[in-house]
């Protein structure tokens, strides 16, 4: 097996993109990350995206052809493009698939990419496309939305652990904060605990600040051996690990509603490739479609033990300057969840972060970050850890 | 709309009507939903069909404010997970004032129907729950 770094990263605005579609948004992500990282279209030897549901969202399938056509790649260099699908997690996906590829020797030079464009149907709709990551058949039909999942997750944290929602607030207000400072982020403005626990209920006990909103966007990286990482830039940042682990798709099944139990294996699995622990890690970006979600991440990864991820957060441990930052980007919440994008998105925030080039939300002195990506309610999780040092 | 083909809802019905999932005799776990293959013995369960009493108790739940397309006339809604005296835990909703709903509260099942597919078309059945 090969070491793998990413040599050039680029995520393109996100937001409400009337104006782009998702052929326009995942070229300009992926032209982007090619002049990040100085590469030729003649170079690439594969691209795998990750993309939830063209079908859903927009009625259209056959995202990686599409996406190669209209990079430029398909028609005279008919370079092989595929697409990957864990609902949520799906860019992450796409990032541990290219991964694969390269270390495995068979490629060299990947695009891993992400993309979604979610507002050209209305938030009803989309809110329909997103519940088939959840278990249509025994939780679907019976009323329940993603909030509603993830709501019951909440209140069963709650009444375990004594969770408050303004503990749950505090990780929204956080994310705001750092979003404030990511250019691309779609809320660029801060929250006070107030405007959280004020903005209607939309499960309870989850508000609809408690929650990430509807996005378009995309995200790509470009991935090569470590070995020749260096001809195209100074400053590589290495993949230390890569790891996915699977759950029950439906949440009543776990062991523990209150645990994600794929992100506790994904993230032991991780931490054992990269001979690492938690206390080595300098920042992280974790999954917090809802803000329990966030708290959840920072237990079942080890960051903090379970049921304490409440306090821990409001004491401001994962802010910038806290003892573990947690979502500098904005996270799901501010910065937006393009939801095939976002797995990708995690780690070109890690790569500016270790780059030292993430402006004023910059960690300081950052060395070894993580991602933490989800797809559904905890049925698929994928982890990385990037470092600056090989 | 959070719906499904008359072939897909059909197909389970049974399961739906009257609470029925599998037992496996190997392992002696109970399953709700029912399942064809035993996820703790794989190959080697042996599953047979098994009525549920349907009695239970709260794990965890919330009150749907925003509801599911198709959903929207029943909001406020409580939706929760039940888990069944025998062993599995299922997604239901529970008919109850939201303010009476607590952790740990003991329900039992009845039968409702669940949504329709449109103003004239097919309307589903199947198993909700309220406070013993």
């Amino acid at each position: 097996m090969r070491d793998v770094a990413i040599i050039g990263v680029k995520t393109t605005r996100f937001g409400e993109n009337w104006d782009v579609s998702l052929r326009d948004t995942i070229t300009e992500a992926g032209v982007g990350a090619l002049e990040d990282a100085r590469v030729t279209g003649e170079e690439i030897d594969a691209i795998i995206v990750g993309n939830m549901s063209g079908g859903q969202f927009i009625e259209q399938e056959h995202i990686g052809a599409l996406i190669a056509d209209y990079a430029g790649l398909a028609k005279e260099l008919h370079v092989p493009a595929t697409r990957v699908e864990a609902a949520c997690a799906s860019g992450g996906l796409a990032l541990r698939q290219g991964i694969h590829a390269v270390a495995s020797g068979l490629e060299d030079i990947v695009v891993a990419a992400g993309v979604e464009k979610m507002t050209d149907i209305s938030s009803t709709s989309a809110s329909t496309a997103l519940a088939a990551a959840a278990d249509r058949e025994w939780e679907g039909i019976m009323g329940a939305t993603f909030p509603g999942l993830y709501a019951m997750i909440a209140r069963l944290h709650m009444h375990k652990y004594g969770t408050t929602s303004e503990q749950l607030a505090q990780v929204a207000v956080k994310n705001h904060a750092n979003g404030v400072h990511n250019p691309i982020a779609q809320y660029r403005n801060k929250i006070s605990v107030e405007d959280v626990l004020r903005s209607i209920m939309v499960a309870d006990p989850l508000h609809i600040f408690d929650c990430s909103p509807i996005t378009d966007g995309a995200s790509a990286v470009i991935l090569a051996p470590a070995d020749i990482a260096h001809k195209y830039t100074d400053t590589p940042i290495y993949v230390k690990a890569t790891s996915q682990a699977s759950d029950t798709i439906a949440l009543h099944d776990r062991k523990d509603i209150t645990t994600l139990a794929a992100s506790v294996e994904a993230g032991k699995r991780a931490f054992k490739m990269a001979k690492l622990t938690p206390n080595d890690i300098d920042l992280v970006e974790v999954h917090d479609c809802f803000t329990i979600a966030e708290i959840c991440a920072i237990e079942d990864l080890g960051f903090v033990k379970k049921g304490e991820g409440g306090k821990f957060t409001e004491e401001g441990n994962t802010a910038i300057g806290g003892k573990i930052p947690v979502n500098t980007s904005g996270g799901l919440k501010a910065c937006g969840h393009p939801v095939g994008a976002t797995g990708i998105k995690q780690a070109v925030e890690i790569v500016e972060q270790l780059r030292g080039d993430a402006g004023k939300r910059q960690v300081d002195g950052a060395e070894i970050g993580m991602t933490h990506n989800v797809g559904g309610s905890g049925a698929t999780a994928v982890v990385h850890i990037f470092s600056r040092d090989r | 709309m959070i719906t499904m083909s008359v072939p897909r809802f059909w197909r389970k019905q049974v399961a739906r009507y009257n609470l029925i999932g599998t037992h496996c005799t190997n392992c002696k776990t109970y399953y709700y939903p029912p399942r064809n293959m035993c996820p703790k013995c794989r190959r080697d369960g042996k599953l047979e069909n098994f009525k549920f009493s349907g009695k239970g108790e709260i794990l965890t739940y919330t009150v749907i404010h925003t509801a599911a397309e198709g959903f929207e006339k029943q909001t406020p809604y409580v939706l929760g997970i039940v888990k069944l005296e025998e062993g599995p835990s299922l997604t239901s909703q529970i008919v109850a004032d939201p303010e009476d709903m607590k952790i740990g509260m003991k329900v039992r099942p009845v039968f409702r129907k669940l949504g329709e597919s449109s103003e004239k078309g097919m309307i589903y059945y199947g198993t909700k729950f309220v406070p013993e």
